[in-house]
């Protein structure tokens, strides 16, 4: 913001005239680029409030004509509250598991020369490119074989060791490869061990990069749909995004307005929070993004 | 645990921090540096072994165990595993749906890559203009990416029904729409604009990143040698950012193949297997029709994809990459 009005200052006025016309057709442009991005969330929200005979009505209405309640009513007769819980809970110990997995391996990567470390990070890499699809047979096959299909333990361990664990080590590692290692040599000089150092000295430091993990992991853990789709086969088990998809009629077909509730319900949150946080999420993201 | 393994190391950290002069102490002190090495060692394998065993468990496990189960037919409804060697990778050579399904999945990716970065570079450029009010914008561009896939997609599956709100305003102004996805060339269309939409932000926010690092005074020098905005943008921005474009691009065309909620929410793969991308038949083989090792190989071929795609990226990095660091 700052920098903007320090860019008006410096322009002289007959400039400044014709850079404000630019400028008008830029916000033009820009408030008709928005249209996509912000129009499902609108249209998603205002049918939830739609009785059913409305949702598919010609021509459509961009405001419910009778506003009714009747659609989250029908979103809580599934056991809503409980996935609600599931994905919270599940996403919650991912998070906290996969910062705790890929800040100490990220520093280990950065800082410490062990055997084998150079075949570790491979692996770690091959990982980072590896669709989910490619392995979900083996896995799906391990599982089953411990017999843990229709429990949660698949989605907790699966991202927490594998592939939010492998994303935050590689992010960790880009950030701790960046600190200078003078400000590690005081703590040594205080008589911190390498793991001290870690604790005492790097972590604090890297606070925003686990902010960015810690948001990649949540999301990719709430918004997961092919393991809970290949793991979970009861309702209470359920996650949001495959609960989303169970308001259906008998042949299959979505009940609009109710499927919109839950869906305004299961976003909402998130949306909330990233706009109080975005500029945690911004940067946090396109920081870890750059440095990869 | 950890702290008592450290314990020595930094005693022998302390000691070669002072100063030795003359240093008749030397064997001591190389022996005293060993026994720091040792429990360095230490510490960075038991840092690095939570993570390591997930890479063992959930990567190199199922990597090996695929390949072994693409060589045996097995239908775990009818009956287990048979070693059938090279069959199944026959099958996938003859097999119509893959054909289909690499077809698809060549589209889908070609498109959302193009039309991804295209777009990202678009919004990224005016974004970069020096006017109040875009950190709104940015905002707004960049919500989808934390907004729920599923919900995403179950929206825009609402809107693009035949009778729903996209074709609602459309015949409101006189324009018949299509049955967006249910023909072919619209559906696999459809998919790809909505994850456009959906994923767009991310890369918006990492081109412009990189463009707010272009030096100023280059685009100006280049201004007042007289070349055009065009000009400059070509031959002096678009190289500064192409290390982050490159990366963008590979991000995308890797995510871009393992592409499944949206198709399977959306079209389920169909009208006739125009929209039936890799991913989305691994799914069908292995748990619609329950072919583990049939669909094993169905995975070991879009692994050899993904690998084959990066692995191609980085080679080209040095022919069109200005400058990596």
């Amino acid at each position: 913001m700052k920098t903007e009005e320090q860019v008006l200052e410096r322009v002289p006025l007959a400039a400044r005239r014709s850079w404000k016309w630019s400028a008008i057709g830029i916000y033009a442009l820009m408030i008709v680029l928005t249209i996509p991005f912000l129009f499902p969330s609108w249209w998603m929200v205002t049918s939830s409030f739609k009785p059913l005979s409305q949702v598919l009505e010609f021509p459509p209405t961009l405001w419910p004509r009778d506003f009714t309640l009747d659609a989250y009513a029908a979103v809580f007769e599934q056991p809503f509250l409980l996935q609600y819980f599931n994905s919270l809970y599940i996403a919650a110990l991912v998070t906290v598991g996969t910062i705790a997995i890929s800040a100490m391996a990220g520093y280990a990567f950065a800082r410490i020369r062990f055997p084998g470390a150079n075949l570790i990070f491979l692996l770690i890499l091959v990982g980072l490119m590896l669709p989910g699809e490619v392995t979900i047979i083996p896995l799906f096959q391990l599982f089953n074989g411990l017999g843990l299909t229709n429990t949660h333990w698949p989605l907790i361990i699966m991202p927490m060791f594998g592939a939010s664990a492998v994303m935050g080590t590689f992010v960790m590692r880009q950030f701790f490869l960046g600190i200078p290692r003078e400000l590690e040599d005081a703590g040594f000089v205080d008589g911190l061990g390498r793991f001290g150092v870690f604790r005492k000295i790097a972590l604090p430091l890297a606070r925003p990069s686990l902010a960015a993990v810690a948001i990649l992991s949540f999301l990719s853990s709430w918004n997961a749909y092919l393991e809970p789709l290949v793991f979970l086969s009861s309702k209470d088990k359920f996650t949001l995004p495959l609960a989303l998809t169970q308001y259906t009629d008998a042949i299959g077909v979505p009940i609009w307005n109710v499927q919109q509730a839950a869906a305004t319900l299961t976003v909402l949150p998130v949306l909330l929070v990233f706009i109080f946080a975005q500029r945690h999420f911004v940067q946090g993201l396109s920081q870890s993004g750059i440095k990869g | 645990m950890t702290v008592q393994t450290v314990r020595p190391q930094a005693e022998g950290s302390a000691s070669v921090g002072a100063p030795l002069g003359g240093d008749p102490r030397g064997p001591r002190r190389s022996r005293m540096a060993s026994r720091m090495r040792r429990s360095e060692v230490r510490t960075g394998l038991l840092m690095v072994s939570p993570a390591l065993l997930g890479a063992i468990v959930f990567v190199a496990y199922p990597l090996i165990t695929l390949l072994w189960y693409s060589l045996q037919e097995w239908k775990p409804l009818a009956g287990g595993p048979v070693f059938t060697g090279l069959d199944n990778y026959e099958r996938l050579l003859s097999d119509p749906s893959v054909r289909d399904s690499l077809g698809a999945t060549a589209i889908f990716s070609t498109g959302l890559v193009v039309f991804n970065i295209g777009l990202a570079l678009f919004l990224a450029v005016l974004l970069n203009q020096k006017i109040r009010g875009m950190t709104a914008f940015r905002t707004i561009f960049f919500s989808p990416v934390v907004v729920s896939l599923v919900a995403w997609t179950l929206v825009w599956t609402f809107l693009l029904q035949n009778n729903g709100g996209i074709n609602g305003f459309l015949a409101a102004v006189g324009i018949d729409g299509p049955n967006w996805l249910r023909e072919p060339g619209w559906a696999m269309a459809s998919v790809i604009v909505v994850q456009v939409f959906k994923g767009v932000g991310l890369n918006m926010v990492l081109l412009l990143a990189a463009l707010q690092e272009v030096p100023e005074e280059l685009v100006e020098a280049s201004k007042i040698d007289g070349a055009t905005r065009a000009r400059t943008f070509r031959s002096i921005t678009l190289p500064l950012i192409s290390p982050t474009l490159l990366l963008v691009s590979i991000v995308t065309i890797i995510g871009s193949l393992q592409v499944f909620a949206q198709i399977r929410i959306m079209t389920e793969g169909g009208p006739s297997n125009s929209t039936n991308v890799l991913a989305m038949y691994l799914y069908q083989t292995a748990f619609e029709v329950k072919e583990f090792g049939y669909g094993s190989a169905v995975g070991v071929l879009l692994f050899v994809l993904v690998l084959g795609l990066t692995l191609l990226q980085w080679g080209a990095r040095k022919k069109w990459v200005h400058d990596e660091n």
